[in-house]
């Protein structure tokens, strides 16, 4: 893995290129969420619909194959490109994944990680982890962390820290010869155990930060100062990574504070309830667009597809979007499909919702590398309020 | 649907009588209540056609008056009568025969002289196309096979018959030997949500516990995208807990069904039909214990499968009743 920082507005925002296997993506990036590996919908045949490179990150749970998969079976077969059948993509694991493996701190121990599971609540030791990564061979993997939502006790923060440092030094010590590693990050909602944790982590030997412990309880309020007691303990050339940050406002606090890869839920949320975003892109069309509220509710920046006023409208999701949903499929269409329950539904939301999303970090990345990322920040903060 | 290529709809009858409670057919149409309201709605063969006409499909179905082959009786005697009265009701409301071509259906249950009189009723009409209806609804096989000879030796050579709800693979191969062209069914897509494979030798039940460790792909002579790129222990961990798990089987399963009927398709045209049965049946059949409907169908379609079928199969039934020892039978 190579990183390297291309370009800074406004303080901590940068743009920066990320060497990753076979690909080379561009940052502020995002990393598509899947379910044992492939997207929740878009079947593998449509991955190559959606934008190239950007779109070749996936974020991988390792938990996901406890139910049903061997490790030993996993590495028979070679590994996750293998099993996948995905070999142009670039798989980062981190043991959460914001939909259905949350982490509960009550369980977790000195032993091990706790997490809730659809295969009830697990207990993940480090060397367990460890056999994870080396049978599923991602390109890029986060230490495994103790991670506490915003309100426990400064006691139970503090062991969270201790036993997350601890715990990356046993990773890397089982660490397979492949594979860049995250050192993870935790710290609650403390600013000294934030720091405490990242000038540890600074110290050991590992290619990038993983920030984990956030989204679960903070507000949007406390982050700033959490983010940036954390970056600021951390080298600049070292690319950042940050899981639980969903909503387009958070994503641009994170890079705000200097963080360049984001895991986020927020497409699959938008699918499953048959939302479909559609704040402009272009900046002709953000000119251009009417402000004026519309009948359809008070969010212009999405639709919901459900809503009978789309039953005869016969206009793709967003005039103009190259997604292949928007090129061959109306609004009526999808409507009719999400009232009859057809899996296609799902499958075309979260194409174009993985296309339109895509399409925002890009022009992040235009505003990072012309100078007005916080102006860019300002005004998309403001039009959405 | 942006859907560039063939579409077919059908009446809406079968799913109202099969889907619905309290559906009741009278002269007028089929009256239902409604899924959305409970209202009770009618259907008459005018606005079947009428709506067909409006979806634009290149191909219709008539609304027929369809009864379950389990069911005997006058009942029908009169659905089979109503259904051709109904087709010339269907007719006269097609408003775009030029565009749209309207299949008639022929029921009769499994009764040959009901089955005929539909047949030469719907023939005189001069359709397009007939479909041969009222089968694949649970009847024994050996009346299933029978009635669609039948309905294949008499209706026309030069237009296509349609066999509706079929089916098993099995039953496609037996049906083409039989005259048959077109098939549909549902049991490709709704066996993968199940976790079922449909291969060569039969199904492969992807939810069985051996199919975790299983490396293989479902099937090694498949060329479609989920047997080249996943392992059945892959599929496994997906099957009935994600949708991808039901879009990757769906997709090999119609990727199946696709590539037998071309394989039907060519080893006719090539003259090696025959060869292509016996082959089918072999992998299904290894130890050509082949069931004895399709034995029957294939030598009223003069189908030569002796080379599939186990030589000592009728002696090997034989031999329990008998006391005859080894050497006895195999000098038989």
């Amino acid at each position: 893995m190579k990183f390297a920082v291309k370009a800074w507005s406004n303080g901590r925002a940068r743009a920066g290129i990320l060497h990753l296997g076979t690909s080379t993506i561009d940052t502020p990036s995002l990393l598509l969420s899947t379910r044992k590996g492939l997207p929740h919908f878009i079947s593998p045949d449509l991955l190559s619909c959606l934008p190239s490179p950007e779109s070749r990150l996936l974020h991988v749970s390792p938990l996901h194959f406890l139910e049903g998969l061997s490790m030993k079976t996993i590495s028979k077969i070679g590994g996750l490109h293998q099993l996948l059948g995905l070999h142009d993509h670039c798989f980062v694991s981190v043991p959460r994944d914001s939909i259905q493996c949350l982490p509960e701190a009550n369980s977790t121990n000195k032993i091990g990680a706790s997490f809730e599971t659809p295969c009830g609540r697990l207990l993940i030791k480090p060397v367990e982890y460890m056999e994870m990564i080396s049978s599923t061979r991602p390109e890029l993997w986060a230490t495994l962390a103790d991670e506490v939502p915003a309100w426990v006790s400064d006691k139970r923060n503090k062991t969270s820290v201790d036993r997350t440092i601890k715990w990356l030094d046993e990773c890397i010590s089982l660490s397979p010869a492949s594979g860049a590693v995250f050192g993870a990050i935790v710290g609650g909602s403390s600013l000294e155990e934030r720091r405490r944790c990242a000038q540890e982590v600074a110290t050991r030997n590992v290619s990038g930060y993983w920030v984990g412990g956030l989204g679960l309880g903070e507000s949007m309020d406390e982050r700033p100062a959490l983010l940036n007691a954390v970056i600021e303990a951390l080298p600049e050339e070292k690319p950042r990574l940050i899981c639980g940050l969903g909503l387009p406002e958070e994503i641009l606090q994170g890079i705000a504070a200097g963080v360049d890869l984001f895991e986020s839920t927020y497409i699959y949320h938008l699918t499953l309830g048959g939302f479909a975003l559609t704040f402009p892109l272009d900046r002709t069309q953000i000119n251009a667009l009417n402000l004026a509220p519309s009948d359809v509710g008070s969010d212009p920046r999405k639709i919901n597809l459900r809503a009978t006023v789309f039953r005869k409208d016969t206009m793709p999701i967003v005039e103009g979007c190259t997604c292949y949903t928007c090129r061959n499929h109306t609004r009526a269409y999808i409507n009719h499909l999400l009232n009859v329950h057809e899996m296609l539904a799902q499958i075309l939301l979260e194409i174009h919702n993985t296309h339109h999303f895509l399409g925002f970090f890009r022009l992040i990345r235009e505003a990072i590398n012309a100078g007005r990322f916080e102006e860019f920040r300002k005004e998309f903060v403001q039009r959405w309020r | 649907m942006n859907w560039p290529r063939a579409l077919l709809t059908d009446s809406g009858g079968f799913q109202m009588v099969s889907l619905l409670h309290l559906a009741d057919i009278t002269e007028k149409g089929v009256t239902f209540q409604s899924p959305v309201d409970g209202k009770p709605m009618l259907l008459t063969p005018e606005e079947s056609i009428q709506i067909q006409n409006k979806i634009g499909a290149d191909i219709i179905m008539a609304l027929d008056d369809v009864v379950k082959t389990t069911i005997t009786g006058p009942r029908i005697e009169e659905a089979m009568h109503r259904t051709l009265r109904w087709i010339d009701r269907c007719i006269a409301a097609h408003k775009r025969p030029h565009d749209q071509n309207l299949f008639g259906i022929v029921q009769g249950g499994l009764d040959p002289v009901l089955r005929d009189i539909c047949v030469r009723g719907l023939v005189d009409r001069n359709l397009p196309g007939y479909a041969i209806g009222g089968l694949a609804g649970g009847e024994d096989k050996d009346s299933f096979w029978r009635v669609v000879a039948q309905c294949t030796a008499t209706l026309p050579e030069d237009k296509p018959r349609y066999v509706m709800g079929v089916g098993y693979p099995l039953d496609i191969v037996v049906c083409s030997a039989l005259g048959a062209d077109m098939y549909d069914c549902v049991y490709p897509t709704r066996t993968a949500r199940f976790g079922t494979a449909i291969v060569p030798e039969g199904v492969l039940k992807l939810k069985h516990k051996a199919m975790a460790e299983d490396t293989r792909p479902i099937d090694p002579t498949c060329a479609c995208m989920v047997c080249k790129n996943y392992t059945r222990a892959y599929i496994h961990s997906l099957v009935t807990k994600d949708a991808m798990g039901s879009q990757l089987l769906s997709f090999h399963n119609l990727y199946y069904m696709m590539q037998l009927s071309r394989n039907l398709h060519s080893s006719i045209v090539q003259g090696k039909f025959p060869k292509f049965v016996c082959n089918f049946l072999q992998k299904m059949f290894p130890k050509g214990d082949i069931p004895e409907w399709v034995c029957n169908a294939m030598e009223v379609a003069e189908i030569d499968i002796s080379s599939c079928c186990a030589p000592f199969r009728y002696i090997q039934a034989t031999k329990v009743q008998s006391n005859l020892n080894e050497d006895e039978i195999q000098a038989v």
